[in-house]
């Protein structure tokens, strides 16, 4: 069972490491972490993808809030958030292949943002089953090489009644 | 406002806190603290190493309940504190440890004495800080003793580049802190708080289990109140010996490995635990699934993580332990329990502590404890090193008031209980304090006998010595037939040790002598060691299996 968790942390030296650093200690899985600034400077926000059940996800929440610059946790509602992930991927690519990558990646609404010879790099946002979903089509070409960010995700606005 | 050099300002600032002693050792990263040391009228204990002198301030601290105060150079000054920063953490003990660092602008490049001690100590501190910029350095000593005495005490590490601390600056020290990410809950929650009292009036067979977290909070009156008012039966882990004087009726003393028959019998027949500041370690619960097994569980706790961290419970009460009791204790009912009373007192009489004893002049280490409290009529604080001595210290002297048991609890720090005596010494000069030591324990810091002469810390050491090191020797005897790979240790000559750094120093081997040898080191004006030679393999006993269930109890 993974769950999303929207960390508010203080801008402070070291806060990353606390955070990694805990959740090694306490042997906690972490799927995958984002940092990132926010509208307050003093401010930045971990999207933190954690493996476990609810007993586990309770102890890494009041662990996590047990850190002093820790401001705020939030799980995030898989159903009432926008999650998204960036993939950078390079496929190989002969000349006759390019307009066939380039139909998938339109498909999957994704960006091919350099072109080489014999490669091809494209961008692609979404969500992690949609990232996988390209990847799995692309693998028929060769894979080089990708990247991938890990997920940030926010919550919606009230929904309207 | 004046202007001070970042030594001045530590030193100020400590005044601030109401600090008037430290325990450090010097070195080059620290100087300029240890020359505004110089020209203060701040008490400071010089160690001989650098645990030796963060175990006695935490042995001040857990004696006197104020923050203690350590001072380490950089490098392997820091890193030697770091057993010392575990030990305060595993046991919620508030210290505030000042490390030195090498200048800001060599930080990163391997300088000579470089340590990241602000990385090593990260697990093993509740916070720490490095401080490159003057201006920060009187906010973060506030904040450092903000977090390091409340909510959940712990150890917190102020890492302090050397530039930092010759560097000038306005001395303004913050009237508050300002800490958004850190707030801790004092008063418990309404609904729980009814709850729970409904829960104590309905049980039948309810037990108090109280640990460390009662005796930070202070709460030795409610707990009494708490236990006579419904008459409900008390067992303490290590951690809170003392906080409900053991000699009385409804006293279980400790539970767990090594704890009493009657009080893990008790858990086992209670139908209501209430968890009093205690985490449930493994030493107390044994196999999980089998503890308080038919009992709901209301636990009080001032840190969210632990409730529910090892065992599910009924009722959790986020809160200060002595507020929360406060609240509580209105709504419940007086009551007689009687047929559950009637059964601890069977409990009691059926499974005492016991130990075999004849007429020959062997001396049991048992008895020796029996003497000791018979001698200080209980009122002495007793320090203890880890091992077997250390069970045997904590069942056999009955304590009757809180802070008066002075131990290594979570993290067993062998080498912490010589420093740790006196840093208790110092925190309660009025105070018999008597340390409990093995003859292994007491070489892993021996060096510090040196402060103790120094500064005539009439601490009086009684070393069980039996040759052995003595709690893994009864593992290996009862669990790998008797095979004690590097278990036997020759003990050097103590009364030697002791003479060569000018302490009074006696040892004895037969039973008939122990009275007049104890007088001597009781009565004897400054330190005092005396060696007493036990049974090379007399066993701790009861004894709980690790990983058993508290019923698979043996001996006893």
């Amino acid at each position: 069972m993974t769950h999303i968790l929207s960390v508010s942390v203080l801008n402070k030296p070291g806060v990353l490491t606390r955070i990694a650093g805990l959740f090694s200690r306490r042997n906690f899985n972490i799927e995958s972490l984002n940092v990132g600034k926010t509208e307050n400077p003093e401010i930045s926000r971990m999207t933190i993808v954690v493996k476990g059940d609810e007993k586990v996800l309770e102890q890494v929440t009041k662990q996590l809030h047990k850190l002093i610059n820790v401001l705020k946790i939030t799980e995030l509602d898989k159903n009432s958030i926008v999650e998204r992930d960036l993939i950078l991927i390079r496929v190989k690519c002969t000349r006759k292949q390019r307009s066939e990558i380039i139909q998938i990646a339109d498909t999957f609404r994704a960006q091919i943002v350099d072109v080489a010879p014999d490669s091809l790099m494209i961008e692609a946002t979404g969500t992690e089953d949609k990232l996988e979903a390209l990847t799995e089509l692309l693998r028929d070409f060769g894979i080089a090489e990708f990247v991938r960010t890990g997920t940030v995700a926010l919550s919606r606005g009230q929904a309207a009644k | 406002m004046p202007k001070l050099n970042g030594g001045e300002i530590i030193i100020e600032s400590l005044k601030k806190e109401n600090v008037d002693v430290v325990f450090g050792y010097p070195g080059g990263a620290v100087i300029n603290l240890y020359d505004a040391l110089y020209s203060s009228n701040m008490k400071h204990y010089l160690g001989r190493h650098e645990q030796g002198v963060i175990h006695a301030a935490d042995g001040y601290a857990r004696s006197s309940g104020k923050v203690g105060v350590c001072i380490a150079t950089s490098g392997p000054g820091g890193t030697n504190l770091v057993t010392g920063l575990a030990n305060a953490q595993m046991d919620s003990i508030p210290l505030v440890a000042f490390t030195g660092q090498v200048s800001s602008s060599l930080i990163g490049k391997d300088a000579f004495q470089e340590a990241d001690i602000k990385g090593i100590s990260l697990p093993v501190t509740k916070h720490n800080f490095l401080v490159t910029d003057i201006n920060d350095l009187a906010r973060t000593i506030k904040e450092a003793f903000y977090i390091a005495r409340t909510g959940r005490p712990g150890p917190v590490l102020i890492d302090l580049a050397k530039d930092v601390t010759q560097a000038v600056a306005e001395f303004d020290y913050p009237e508050r802190v300002d800490l958004p990410g850190y707030k801790p809950t004092f008063e418990g929650h309404k609904l729980q708080i009814n709850k729970a009292a409904k829960a104590i009036n309905e049980a039948k067979r309810p037990l108090l289990y109280v640990g460390g977290g009662a005796v930070i909070s202070g709460a030795q009156s409610e707990i009494r109140q708490m236990v006579e008012k419904a008459k409900i039966p008390i067992t303490t882990t290590l951690m809170a010996l003392g906080i409900y004087p053991e000699d009385q009726d409804l006293a279980l003393e400790m539970l767990g490995m090594h704890g009493t028959q009657y009080a893990n019998k008790a858990t086992l027949e209670t139908d209501l635990l209430i968890a009093v500041g205690a985490r449930f370690d493994d030493r107390v619960t044994g196999k999980l699934d089998e503890f308080a097994s038919q009992a709901d569980i209301i636990q009080i706790d001032i840190d969210p993580a632990e409730i529910g961290k090892n065992l599910d419970v009924e009722v959790p009460i986020v809160g200060d332990v002595k507020t929360v009791l406060k609240e509580l204790l209105p709504f419940i009912k007086e009551k007689e329990n009687g047929a559950w009373q009637q059964r601890i007192k069977e409990l009691k009489e059926k499974f005492p502590l016991k130990y075999e004893d004849d007429d020959s002049e062997t001396i049991k280490p048992q008895y020796i404890m029996e003497e000791i409290d018979k001698y200080t009529k209980g009122d002495a604080t007793i320090v203890t090193e880890v091992g077997q001595h250390q069970m045997w210290a904590a069942q056999f002297h009955k304590y009757k008031k809180p802070r008066q048991f002075i131990t290594s609890g979570g993290l067993g720090t062998m080498g912490y209980g010589l420093p740790a005596a006196i840093g208790a010494q110092i925190g309660q000069p009025e105070e018999k304090v008597v340390l409990i030591a093995g003859d292994g324990s007491i070489q892993m810091n021996i060096q510090e006998l040196g402060t103790a002469q120094a500064y005539n810390i009439p601490i009086k050491i009684i070393i069980f010595n039996n040759k052995y090191l003595g709690m893994v020797r009864q593992w290996q005897e009862f669990f790998f037939d008797k095979r004690y790979s590097s278990t036997k240790i020759p003990a050097p000559d103590f009364v030697k040790m002791g003479d060569a750094y000018g302490i009074w120093s006696k040892s004895i081997d037969q039973k008939s002598k122990l009275d007049t040898a104890l007088k001597e080191a009781m009565e004897h004006n400054g330190p005092a060691i005396l060696d007493v030679h036990i049974p090379e393999e007399e066993n701790v006993y009861p004894m709980v299996p690790a990983g058993a269930g508290l019923k698979d109890m043996i001996g006893g």
